[in-house]
Parts: structure tokens; sequence; C-alpha cells
């Protein structure tokens, strides 16, 4: 339980997958204008990175990786080259889902995330968590817990640059660096400071 | 006075809209309010409800600051002397400390004073006397053997990054001297951290920069005794890390005058209260759990409140950079819960995180970004609170 809890705040703050990992940038910076749309979106990809890692963790574990086909007598395969389009299209599929319950219980949100939505299919951050997934051998219960964290890392990001974004309306940035320019500039600020945590192993 | 008002009046036309000089309008300013009063005033943030404004706060913030820095040049000097031997006395403290500051905070200033007024020149806004204090916060949190053109990277990055893209004064995000700090410390990790920093070598003066190893307090670890004996053996001893003589970042080691320095800025109240009492409730608090849980009586962990309180760069970190106004929260409880989440992140990085002794910066930092956040929540809740007035 211990691991668990040390894994999900390693997940949202050490190894923050926005502002360590890079992962997830364009819908951070184009959707970060507005605070209510933003804690949406946040929302959006706790709950599909949540249920993707796991459903990527059984494909993997039974389809894909070395010797996982074996319960169908087939030890010798190695299908692990076909992770990348698994993983894409078990995302797509899920978003797709995700969506359609959205669309059902509130239009509002719906029409706010708007084409964000679907891409989050396309999320770096999402197919990013899989792998990582993989590639530090998660068990089955880490997978989860590691969706959901790396998820709440991003919507803290998230809200926060929504947030600044709001308090920056007040600030009198130069002309050529409007927008995207600062955009970045704060995003590098905020990376910066959250390399407090770095060296801290749980 | 009668001739420097004669002599800025005369030129005044060449710098008014069409004049000659007109691009130089904020130098002429600047000089104009140095020498004498402004005309005007209160046109940007910090705003103030009385007769308090920019000018004056950020002159007693630089009051404030005054002691400490004149105790930052003091002990730079006892330092050095101490650990090489050389002759001891009040007088050579001084001097040997000013030879060594003094560069620092002048280098700071002339890097940082030029960012201000190109900027001001071409983007046409004034000189505000915000910089006085970035300028000199910045290196009152630097080691004493810091390369000057480090000084001047940092200070630059801290101007222009931190401050002049939003706007310059009263629209930074972060606090610029701790981004310039951070900036520093976090490209050039071997100047800024570690046992070799902190005492320069007054032989190195004239030459090459040879340090002498010194650990800080809040370096001091050991496998076994107690935290509070092994930091009384080492030399630490309450009173002298409440007073501040011993090897540190230049400012930031005497907790008695930074402390005296925030109760000022209380009174005078351009600081506010909520954000230092806050933060050392949220320190004291959060050192007193840890120190219940400890299992490892040798490190910090079970240092116990007053030993955070008094050691580490926290003191100045608290009074003067998390007090920072545009930087921290602009409502009441989002000031409590900023000082109580600096108080606490910064024993948790005390303890927990090796790779850095000294988390008050990076806590500061870290929840100069969340201020706007903290906000938000806090108004929210404060709505929902309210009475609806049907």
């Amino acid at each position: 339980m211990i691991e668990l809890i040390s894994l999900f705040i390693d997940s949202v703050f050490i190894g923050n997958i926005l502002l360590s990992y890079f992962l997830g940038m364009c819908s951070f910076l184009a959707v970060s204008n507005n605070i209510e749309t933003s804690t949406g979106l946040g929302f959006a990809v706790i709950f599909v990175l949540t249920i993707t890692a796991p459903a990527n963790w059984f494909i993997y574990h039974y389809l894909l990786a070395p010797g996982a086909l074996s319960w169908a007598g087939l030890g010798h395969i190695d299908l692990s080259f076909l992770k990348y389009i698994t993983f894409i299209a078990v995302i797509a599929a899920m978003v797709q889902a995700v969506e359609m319950v959205i669309d059902k219980f509130s239009p509002v949100l719906y029409t706010a995330l708007g084409v964000f939505l679907p891409l989050i299919a396309v999320n770096c951050a999402i197919l990013g968590t899989a792998l990582f997934m993989v590639e530090r051998n998660y068990t089955l219960m880490e997978s989860i817990v590691f969706g959901a964290g790396s998820g709440t890392g991003w919507m803290v990001a998230i809200v926060a640059m929504a947030t600044i974004k709001k308090k920056m309306r007040y600030s009198d940035v130069p002309d050529g660096l409007r927008n995207f320019g600062i955009t970045m500039i704060v995003s590098g600020l905020m990376a910066m400071t959250f390399m407090m945590f770095s060296g801290i192993t749980l | 006075m009668k001739f420097i008002k004669d002599m800025l009046d005369k030129a005044a036309p060449e710098f008014a809209p069409e004049g000659r000089f007109s691009r130089f309008n904020a130098l002429y300013t600047a000089t104009r309010t140095f020498f004498l009063l402004p005309s005007e005033s209160l046109t940007r943030a910090p705003f103030f409800r009385d007769h308090l404004e920019l000018k004056r706060f950020m002159s007693f913030v630089i009051l404030a600051l005054i002691p400490v820095t004149l105790f930052g040049i003091y002990n730079t000097g006892l330092q050095a002397g101490l650990a090489q031997d050389t002759g001891q006395g009040f007088i050579s403290n001084w001097v040997t400390g000013a030879r060594i500051v003094l560069p620092i905070i002048l280098v700071s200033y002339a890097v940082g004073f030029f960012w201000e007024i190109l900027f001001a020149t071409i983007r046409r806004h004034e000189i505000t006397e915000g910089f006085l204090v970035t300028g000199l916060l910045f290196p009152l949190t630097l080691p004493a053997t810091i390369p000057l053109w480090q000084v001047a990277l940092g200070i630059s990055f801290g101007i222009v990054i931190g401050k002049e893209v939003f706007g310059g004064t009263g629209r930074n995000l972060l606090n610029p001297a701790l981004t310039a700090r951070a900036f520093v410390f976090f490209s050039y990790p071997g100047s800024m951290s570690g046992n070799l920093v902190w005492i320069p070598s007054i032989k190195g003066l004239d030459t090459a920069v040879d340090a002498i190893t010194s650990a800080t307090p809040l370096a001091v670890s050991s496998d076994q005794g107690h935290i509070t004996q092994l930091l009384a053996d080492a030399g630490f001893t309450l009173s002298n890390l409440f007073i501040g003589t011993y090897p540190g970042s230049i400012g930031g080691t005497t907790a008695l005058l930074c402390y005296a320095g925030g109760l000022f800025l209380i009174i005078t109240r351009i600081a506010n209260y909520r954000i230092i009492l806050g933060g050392i409730l949220g320190l004291s608090l959060t050192a007193i759990l840890f120190q219940f849980w400890s299992d490892a009586p040798s490190t910090w962990m079970s240092a116990g409140p007053i030993l955070h309180l008094i050691s580490g760069g926290f003191a100045l970190g608290i009074c003067f950079m998390a007090t920072e106004p545009v930087s921290a929260p602009g409502t009441d409880m989002g000031r409590w819960i900023y000082g109580l989440s600096i108080g606490s992140l910064t024993v948790v990085l005390r303890v927990v995180n090796p790779a850095y002794v000294e988390g008050v910066m990076l806590a500061i930092l870290f929840m100069n970004i969340f201020a706007p956040l903290i906000d938000h929540l806090t108004l929210k809740y404060s709505i929902s609170k309210r009475v609806p007035n049907a």
C-alpha cells in the first residue's frame, strides 16, 4: 500500500508527465485558456488514463509480450513490436467511449471541450503512460495507480497554467511573445520549479 | 538641491513626448524621482490603500534589508578569516567581507540595471524601485565564492525572463530574485551547493579561487548521535545559528536580523503577516510531525521546529521573498494557505530530498506557480459562502 501511495506521489510531482517528460504539450498549450475547460479536460485525462493503463496492461501481458500467448499454446511468439499500434487503437476506442458518455451526461462539458476531447486519443501523455508502464514493468495495480497519478499530475499542471493565464491578462507581454511564446516561457518556469522534487526517491 | 532641480527642469522639454530624447524618458523620470519626489504615483501594482505606494514600499524593504546585508558582509569576512587563520579583527573582517561581497552586489545592480533601462527605453515604461530590491536580494541568496559572471547571467535571467517579458514590475509571475537564483542553481550546481562554495579564500581574491571546505549546518548528518549534538560538535550552537555567524549564503545565515526585518515589514504593513506567520506555523508543524515519526535521530528529520526555523535561508526567504505581494496570492485565506505550504514544503525538501539541502527557495517558487490557483479556489470558496442577495 505504501509503495502504491509513493508511486502516486511520484507520478504526480516528481515525474510529472507534463512538466518532467513534456508529454501532452499540445492540449496543454491550446486548452489552458479557460479554467473550467481545463479542469474538465483534466478530469477526462485522469479518467482515460486510469482505464487505458490497465486495459493496455492486460493486452500487453496476455497478447503482446514475449511469451504472453503461452495460454493459447503459442509461447514462442513475440508480438511486442505491435505495442504502439495496439495501444493507440485501445486508447482511441476508450476515448470514443468516454466521449459518448460525456455527451450523454454533460453536454456543457462536451461542447466546451470540443475538438480536444477526440484529441485526447492522440494526446502523447496517454500513450506515453502506457509505454512507461511497459518499460518499468509495473504490475496491474501499479499500472492503475500510475495511470491515475499521471493524469492527476497532468491536471495539476494544466489547471495551474489556466489560472496563471488568467492572472496574466493584466500583464504586458512584448508583441512577439504573446500567446504561445509566453505560454512556453511560463511552462519552462513551471518545469523549473517542479525540478525541486528531482532527486527525491520514495 | 535647487541646483539639481533647475538642471532637471531645464532638461525636461528634451525628454517630453515630442522632445529630442523622448525615447529616454524613463531614464529621465528615474533620475528625477531619485533626486526629487515623484509628481504622480499609483499607476501600477502593487497598489495600496493608504499613503504607501510602490516607491515607499520598496524603500522600506531596502531599509529592512540593509542590516541583513551589512551582517552578511561582516560574516563573510569573519568566516574567511576563521577558516584561514589570518588575522582576526573587527575592522579586518569588515574589509575582507566588503572586498568579497560588494563586487557581487555591484555586478548584480549594474547588469540588472542595464536590462531594466533597456526594456524601459524600448518598451517605454518606467524604471521602478522594484529592481533595487531584486538586485539586492539576489546576491544575498548566493554563496560568497560565486563567480561574478554567473551573478551577471543569473540577474539577467531573473530580470528578463522573470520580470520584463511579463511587462515589468508588478506583473511578474515568480519572484525575480528567486528566479535568478534558481537559474544559477540549476545551471551551475557546482558553484551553488556542496561543501566547497561557502567560504572564499582570501588569497584567492588576488589569484585563482581556491575555496575552503566547510559544511553548512543543513549538510551536517552522520550515522550516529543526535542531530542537535552533531550540530553542536560541528560548531553550530543554537545561539550562533540564530545570530548567523556560520558559513552559508551571504544574507541567509542571520535568522535574527531576517526575522527582525520581517517584523519591521509587518509593523509598517508592507509584508503581509499572514504569509510570514503561516510559513513559521507550517514549518513548525511539519517539523514536529517529522520529529514525531522520525526513526533517524542523526538526520534533519528529527531536528525539531526550533532548529529548522533558525538555520538555512528560511528566515530570509519567508520574510523577504515569500511576502512579495505580486507573486503571492491576493486573498487573505489564500495567503495563509500559501505561507503554510511554503513552510511545510521547506521541511519536506530538507528532510526527504538528498539533492538539495536547502528547500525554501524552491518551495517559494513552487508556491508562486500555484498562487493564482490558490486565489481562484479561495475566491470560489468565498463566493459559495456568500449569502444570496435576493
